[in-house]
C-alpha cells in the first residue's frame, strides 16, 4: 500500500511523488488534501493532493523539505511505500464558472493549485496563471501549469526570471495593466497569501487561500488545525483548509504555525538535519 | 455450588493495590496493579450470589456477573473469564475504565449494607489472568454466513459490535481512520489508566474471531456509506464513529500558543507517543504552569496526563462545586493524591496573551451555585467584579466534545437532531436507513467506554436480525478489491 511508483526533483529540496493510492485516487477533487505518517514513531503532517489518476490508482504529492518528517519523506525512494496516508480530506475547491480566474502560486503552492486550474479551466473560465517564487531554480511545474491555462506570469524575488519581485505585485501590476480577474485563488507561504489578499481586497475580487495549519487527525477531531476566520474559530481540516482569505486571520495563524519552532529544532539535530534547511 | 458461607460483612471490600502517587507521577505505567489471586478470591468471597441478582441488569452488557464470580470462587479462573467473554469481549478495557460505581456495583445487594462486591476489580483480574498466560477465549466462528458488514469506527461501540457479529459467523471489517485501531481507548485514555498493549491484545482477540481492520480509512472521504453497500458488497453497515468534534469556550485567546483541546493534547502524547518526544517525532508544550478546564473524565485524564510531563503545578478549574463533578470517583482522588490542584467554582473569561501570542494567563471568574438546572445540578452564577487571574502557560480545553458530521453529511436520508448525533432506536440502533445501524457517543453525545459497548451489542443484534431477513445471494458477492486486501490473518469474507 502507498508505494511510491514514481519520484522527481522538481526543485532544491522539493520531491514529486507518485504514489499508488486507488481509493484516495478514486475520490479526490482539487483542494483536497492527505495526512502521512513516514515510519513507526513518526508525526501526522498535512500534505495538498497535486492531481490524481484514476486510471492507475495514484495520486500526486509534492513536498518540500522543512523539518524531520519531510526530511524523511524526500529520502524515500521509488518502490518504497508511505507508512500510512489518509485523505482525501477536507472540503474540495468550489469549481463553477466565474469569468476569469487568476491563480496565484507561491512557491511549491504551484502543486495544489495545479489541479484547481485544470478544473477551472475545464468548465470554461478564462484561467491566468501567477507562478511565484524565490529565483529561476524554486520555480515548479512551469510547464504543466502552463498546459491549464491562457496565461501564465513569473515573478522571481530576485529577478532571475520573469518579473522581479513578489507575486502580489506582479497581479497588482496586471490588474492595473487592465487584466480582468473576477475571481482568485491563492496557495503559498502565509505571508505570500497575506500579500496577496491585500491586493485582491483592494479591487474587491473574491479570493480563496488554502490553507496549512499543525494537524494531527485531520478529521476534525483535535481542533489543533483551528484558524480565525471572520472572527470565528474554524478547523481547517473539515471546514476548509480553503476559506475566503479577506476574512481569514493570517496573523494569528503565522504565530500558530510557530509553536513548536523550538521542538522543530530539537528533532532536526537529532536527525542531522541542518538548521534552516 | 455448595459452599462455606462466610458472614456478610466479616470480610470488607478488597482495596486495590496500586502504585504509591509520589512514584507514578513519574511514569505512564498503569497505576492500579490488580488484584492478586488470593485477592481476587477472598473479594469473590464476599458475593452473597443473590438468586434474583440485580447486579446484571445493572451491567449494560448484561454479564453474568454471579456465575463468573463463582468461578472465581472455585479457582476456576479461566472459567470466570469465558463466562464473561460470552457477554463481553473486551472485559479487559471494561475491567480497568467501566464506572462500575454507577452500574453493578450501585446495585449490589451487598452494597445496600456493606460495601458492594468489587466487579469491577474481580472482572480485571480473570481477564488479565488470561491474557497473561496468553490464553485466547476467542475462536473463530465454526460456521460463517455469506453476509458482509461494515463497521465504521474501531472504537468501544465498533469493536463490541465487530465481536458480536463476528461470533455470528458474519464477516465483519472495521474502517478506522486513524492509523491505529482502538478509538478514544487509544488516543483518549491514558497509557497509565488503560495500558495500549492490552487495547492490541483485545483487538488482536477479535483478529483471531475473523474480524478484518483497515486503518486509514475515512468513511465519508475515503469511501461513502453508499458505496460501501453498492460497490463493496456489504449487507449493512454499523457507524460507531463517537463524540470527536471538540467544544471550545468561545472566550477571547483560544488561539494563543498554549491553548489545547483535550483531544488534541491527549492523542499528541497517548496515540502519538508526545511523552517520548524527541524519541518520538510529535511534541506537546507543556509548561511550568498547566490549567485544566473542565470537570469530567477526559479533564482528569488530561490533568494527570500534564502531571506526569514535569510541570511545576497543574491545575483543574471547574465552574461548578466537586460535588458536581462528572468524572468518576475514584479517578477524582488519584488525581488529588498525586496533587493536582482543584479549583472549582471557577469559570475562565479569557485567555490573557504574554504580549507576542503565547499564553500567560487565564483570566476566571468565581462562581457560586444557584438554582438547580435541566441536568438537575445546581447552575453555576458568577460573582460579579470577582475576576481574577490563574498564571499558566499551557491551558487544556476539556469541556466536552459534539458529534462529527463527516458520515452524517455524506449519506444521504441519515437523520440526525440539532445537535447534529444520529438518531437510532437506543434498543437496536436502527438508522432512517435501511441496513444501517448506529451506536455509542454519536448517537447519545459524549458517554462513557461501556455504555458504547452497550449500544455495539444491541445494534449487532439488530444486525442479525435485518441479515437473516435479506433474501439469499443469487450471485457471487464481489471480490474483495485489491486495495482492501486484509491487514491480517483472519477468515477471509466468503
Amino acid at each position: 500500500m502507498f508505494t511510491i511508483v514514481e519520484k522527481k526533483i522538481l526543485a532544491p529540496k522539493v520531491t514529486w511523488f507518485r504514489v499508488e493510492s486507488p481509493l484516495i485516487a478514486k475520490r479526490h477533487k482539487p483542494g483536497q488534501f492527505v495526512l502521512l505518517r513516514v515510519c513507526e514513531e513518526g508525526e501526522r503532517f498535512p500534505l495538498t493532493i497535486a492531481d490524481s489518476d484514476k486510471r492507475t490508482g495514484t495520486i500526486i504529492l509534492v513536498s518540500q523539505e522543512v523539518g524531520k518528517s519531510t526530511g524523511l519523506l524526500a529520502q524515500l525512494e521509488q518502490g518504497e511505500s508511505i507508512l500510512d496516508v489518509v485523505g482525501p480530506l477536507g472540503k474540495p475547491t468550489e469549481i463553477k464558472k466565474f469569468g476569469t480566474v487568476a491563480c496565484i502560486a507561491g512557491g511549491i503552492g504551484a502543486a495544489p493549485l495545479y489541479p484547481i486550474a485544470k478544473k477551472m479551466l475545464e468548465v470554461g473560465n478564462r484561467v491566468v496563471v501567477y507562478l511565484g517564487a524565490r529565483n529561476r531554480e524554486a520555480i515548479i511545474l512551469q510547464h504543466e501549469l502552463s498546459l491549464v491555462s491562457d496565461r501564465l506570469l513569473i515573478a522571481t524575488d530576485d529577478g532571475s526570471s520573469g518579473y522581479h519581485g513578489v507575486v502580489s505585485e506582479l497581479l497588482r501590476q496586471h490588474i492595473r495593466l487592465g487584466e480582468s480577474c473576477d475571481h482568485a485563488t491563492a496557495i503559498g507561504p502565509l505571508p505570500m497569501m497575506k500579500a496577496v489578499c491585500a491586493v485582491t481586497r483592494e479591487y474587491e475580487i473574491p479570493t480563496i487561500v488554502s490553507l496549512n495549519p499543525i494537524m494531527v487527525d485531520g478529521t476534525g477531531m483535535c481542533g489543533g488545525c483551528r484558524v480565525r476566520v471572520d472572527g470565528k474559530i474554524q478547523f481547517a481540516c473539515v471546514d476548509g483548509p480553503e476559506f475566503d482569505g479577506h476574512a481569514v486571520d493570517f496573523d494569528s495563524l503565522a504565530h500558530r504555525l510557530r509553536m513548536y519552532r523550538d521542538q522543530e529544532k530539537c528533532a532536526m539535530e537529532r536527525a542531522g538535519v541542518p538548521h534552516g534547511a | 455450588m455448595a459452599r462455606d458461607k462466610v458472614k456478610p460483612g466479616r470480610v470488607p471490600r478488597q482495596p486495590m493495590p496500586e502504585q504509591p502517587a509520589s512514584e507514578r507521577v513519574q511514569n505512564f505505567g498503569e497505576v492500579t496493579l490488580g488484584f492478586s489471586a488470593e485477592l481476587a478470591q477472598l473479594e469473590a468471597e464476599r458475593c452473597l450470589m443473590c438468586k434474583k441478582p440485580t447486579c446484571i441488569d445493572g451491567c449494560p452488557v448484561s454479564i453474568d456477573i454471579p456465575s463468573f464470580i463463582q468461578h472465581v470462587v472455585d479457582g476456576d479462573f479461566e472459567g470466570a473469564a469465558a463466562k464473561i467473554f460470552e457477554s463481553n469481549s473486551l472485559a479487559a478495557i471494561c475491567g480497568r475504565v467501566c464506572p462500575q460505581e454507577d452500574q453493578c456495583e450501585a446495585v449490589c445487594v451487598m452494597g445496600k449494607k456493606f460495601e458492594p462486591v468489587a466487579i469491577g476489580r474481580l472482572e480485571r483480574f480473570v481477564a488479565d489472568y488470561v491474557r497473561g498466560r496468553g490464553l485466547s477465549l476467542a475462536k473463530p466462528p465454526t460456521a460463517t454466513t455469506e453476509r458482509r458488514v461494515a463497521i465504521i469506527g474501531s472504537g468501544p461501540a465498533g469493536l463490541t459490535a465487530a465481536g458480536e457479529l463476528a461470533k455470528l459467523g458474519h464477516s465483519v471489517t472495521i474502517f478506522e481512520a486513524l492509523h491505529e485501531p482502538g478509538g478514544v481507548l487509544v488516543y483518549g485514555i491514558p497509557e497509565f489508566r488503560l495500558p495500549k498493549a492490552i487495547v492490541a491484545q483485545e483487538i488482536g482477540n477479535l483478529k483471531t474471531l475473523g474480524v478484518q481492520i483497515e486503518t486509514n480509512v475515512v468513511i465519508g472521504r475515503t469511501i461513502l456509506i453508499d458505496e460501501l453497500f453498492d460497490e463493496e458488497g456489504y449487507d449493512a453497515v454499523f457507524i460507531g464513529t463517537g463524540a470527536g468534534l471538540p467544544y471550545f469556550l468561545d472566550i477571547p485567546g483560544e488561539d494563543l500558543n498554549g491553548v489545547y483541546s483535550a483531544n488534541e493534547f491527549l492523542t499528541r502524547v497517548n496515540l502519538m507517543k508526545a511523552y517520548r518526544f524527541p524519541d518520538s517525532d510529535t511534541p506537546v508544550q507543556v509548561a511550568k504552569n498547566v490549567v485544566v478546564i473542565g470537570g469530567g473524565n477526559t479533564a482528569l485524564d488530561a490533568a494527570r496526563t500534564a502531571l506526569r510531563l514535569h510541570p511545576e503545578k497543574v491545575s483543574l478549574l471547574y465552574r461548578r462545586s466537586r460535588a458536581e463533578m462528572p468524572g468518576r470517583n475514584e479517578e477524582i482522588e488519584h488525581a488529588e493524591d498525586e496533587g493536582v490542584v482543584f479549583q472549582m467554582l471557577t469559570n475562565p473569561v479569557r485567555f490573557v496573551d504574554r504580549g507576542d501570542g503565547w499564553l500567560a494567563g487565564v483570566e476566571c471568574v468565581r462562581m457560586e451555585l444557584g438554582e438547580p438546572d435541566e441536568s438537575g445540578r445546581r447552575r453555576p452564577v458568577p460573582v460579579e467584579g470577582s475576576n481574577f487571574v490563574v498564571e499558566c502557560e499551557t491551558v487544556v480545553v476539556a469541556v466536552g466534545n459534539g458529534a462529527n458530521q463527516i458520515v452524517a453529511s455524506t449519506t444521504p436520508g441519515l437523520q440526525t437532531n440539532r445537535h447534529g448525533n444520529i438518531v437510532a432506536e437506543e434498543s437496536s440502533g436502527l438508522t432512517s436507513r435501511e441496513g444501517i445501524f448506529a451506536g455509542g457517543d454519536i448517537v447519545t453525545g459524549a458517554a462513557t467506554v461501556i455504555l458504547a459497548m452497550g449500544a455495539g451489542k444491541k445494534a449487532a443484534a439488530a444486525i442479525h436480525d435485518f441479515l437473516q431477513t435479506l433474501p439469499p445471494k443469487t450471485t457471487e458477492p464481489p471480490p474483495l478489491a485489491a486495495h482492501l486486501k486484509p491487514s491480517s490473518g483472519g477468515v477471509l469474507p466468503p
